[in-house]
């Protein structure tokens, strides 16, 4: 085992990692740039450095820097979290280089997760169904308007390297084509990285479906069961919660297996999610894997009692995964709510500022996942994920009610959230059914317009 | 955006929240316009990322660009002002 991790993220995901090296008596070193002076992760940690400027691509995305970082202060790992460098091959591989672990997937795990279009080649070759896309990266507006005129309006621009949400853009004619494009791959730029586009068909209200999966250096390969993350706005999840309130036991295990079959198919190592879409007739479809710790991840480990983070850092110093899902005992049910910094009634916007007033929930079944605290600034320069608002009860609607006081109880002021939005979905009858596809925020915003 | 302050033909655009501006749509990309471009209303002059989300910084007229303000990649505050120019 490792006896110093650094810890390559900022915001809630640093936190949660510091933890879990915390409980199993691992030092962390935290990094930060010179807009997070009075970030949280830094008081948690064990020793702290200062990684370069604010903008991410001078900071978090600085692969040297960080590298240095580690070797300077002797730690034996990096975790990565989600985003900025987690799926970065070339940084695992520059880990791996410096004789630092990576823990994480495989630098060719990363490589082909990140090549979005080889990796549904390779499944769709194992027979499990794929969405249409380009045959690869789509460089020029031209070649993306000739593509989409074969495919039919509407498409979506996808960055090849993304994930999370970021650097998608629907197009619902040629006219938003030409105007988005050269946004997505500045997205993709600014967020991961790498500018490469590709185009695929948009397959209208569907359901997001999602497996935890998890593999040892030893071949052994398991689910966690099935995440529901439906409730999205803009590719932009909202809402998760496992198990699926509409997947049946048979389907469970249908998807289960071919998500295993997925990461077999990979060589996959290490947590990993694999996505999928399931239409109205039942029809699922794979549509990429998350080589990385997912945001979501709280609603698998309240069910399966199994905390993911410790158990990556375990499989990373080389240990095996001695059990499967069926062997586990998955109990209950688990809800997150994404609380952003965002104004519902400004179209969604960004709402930074310092947080005057700040009172967190608590009590039974509520897990908070968070990097706030009362006189915090929230810097421009990142994210607007504030806080992760967990439930668990036994039952579904247990949880929704749990997790409804929990939001009444929630203050953040005065920077605009999300969590009214959360309140009213909580109280939705479609929701509360569990009868929903990803048009289901439609009805709670007004029309989009992100042209003001 | 944030209402043109007009002033004798002169028009102010602010930006309508802190973030990062931007004068191009990428670092390899020509900036959206220079001073001295004749710009139509609504046409893109620049970009402002906020917690990752770009928004387009529009003209609020036709006119041209007389000047402008803050330098690539600065990180403005709310209301600050970006872009100047000349009603026509």
């Amino acid at each position: 085992m490792f006896s110093k991790i650094l810890v390559a993220n900022r915001g809630e995901i640093a936190h949660r990692i510091i933890r879990a090296c915390r409980e199993l008596g691992i030092r962390s070193v935290a990094i930060y740039s010179e807009a997070d002076r009075d970030s949280l992760h830094l008081a948690l940690a064990d020793e702290q450095v200062c990684i370069g400027p604010p903008v991410s691509t001078k900071s978090y995305l600085n692969m040297e820097g960080i590298i240095d970082a580690a070797r300077r202060t002797g730690v034996g790992a990096i975790h990565p979290g989600y985003g900025y460098l987690a799926e970065n091959a070339a940084f695992a591989r520059a880990c791996e280089k410096a004789g630092i672990v990576f823990i994480g997937p495989t630098p060719d795990n990363l490589h082909l997760a990140g090549d979005k279009l080889t990796a549904k080649r390779i499944v769709q070759e194992k027979g499990v169904p794929v969405i249409p896309s380009s045959p690869s990266g789509v460089g020029s507006v031209a070649e993306a308007e000739r593509i989409a005129e074969e495919m039919g309006y509407p498409v979506m621009v996808k960055a090849s390297g993304g994930g999370g949400g970021r650097g998608i853009r629907m197009c619902q004619d040629r006219d938003m084509l030409l105007e988005e494009f050269p946004i997505a791959r500045m997205e993709a730029r600014a967020g991961f990285g790498n500018d490469e586009v590709y185009i695929e068909k948009y397959i209208v209200h569907p359901r997001h479906i999602e497996f935890q999966i998890l593999a040892d250096r030893h071949s052994h390969v398991t689910h966690l069961g099935d995440r529901e993350c439906t409730i999205q706005r803009r590719y932009q999840k909202l809402i998760e919660e496992s198990p699926s309130p509409t997947i049946t036991t048979d389907l469970r295990k249908v998807m289960g297996d071919a998500a295993v079959h997925v990461a077999k198919a990979v060589n996959y190592v290490n947590a990993g999610t694999v996505e999928f879409l399931l239409d109205g007739d039942g029809h699922f479809y794979f549509m990429e894997i998350n080589a990385r710790i997912q945001v979501e991840h709280p609603v698998t480990e309240l069910t399966t009692g199994i905390d993911l983070v410790k158990e990556q850092i375990r499989l990373a110093s080389g240990g095996e995964l001695d059990y499967s899902f069926d062997g586990i005992q998955r109990r209950g049910w688990a809800i997150e709510c994404r609380i952003n910094a965002e104004d519902p009634d400004r179209n969604f916007l960004p709402s930074p500022g310092k947080i005057e007033s700040y009172r967190p929930p608590g009590g039974f079944g509520v897990r908070l996942d968070t990097h706030l605290y009362q006189g915090y600034e929230l810097p421009v320069f990142y994210d607007s994920l504030i806080a992760k608002l967990i439930s668990y009860d036994l039952t579904r609607d247990g949880a929704i009610r749990i997790m409804r006081r929990a939001l009444q109880e929630f203050r953040v002021a005065p920077i605009k959230t999300t969590i009214p939005l959360h309140l009213k979905i909580m109280d939705d009858s479609s929701f509360q059914r569990g009868d929903f596809d990803t048009g289901f925020i439609e009805r709670f915003v007004p029309d989009e317009d992100d042209d003001e | 955006m944030n209402e043109p302050e007009e002033n004798a033909g002169r028009i102010e655009v602010r930006v309508p929240m802190s973030g990062v501006f931007y004068r191009s749509p990428a670092p390899d990309q020509p900036p959206y316009v220079e001073v001295g471009d004749v710009v139509k209303k609504k046409q893109v002059l620049g970009l402002l990322e906020t917690m990752k989300v770009f928004q387009k910084i529009k003209s609020p007229s036709n006119g041209t660009i007389v000047e402008i303000v803050p330098n690539n990649e600065t990180a403005l505050k709310d209301n600050d002002l970006v872009f100047v120019l000349e009603k026509g």
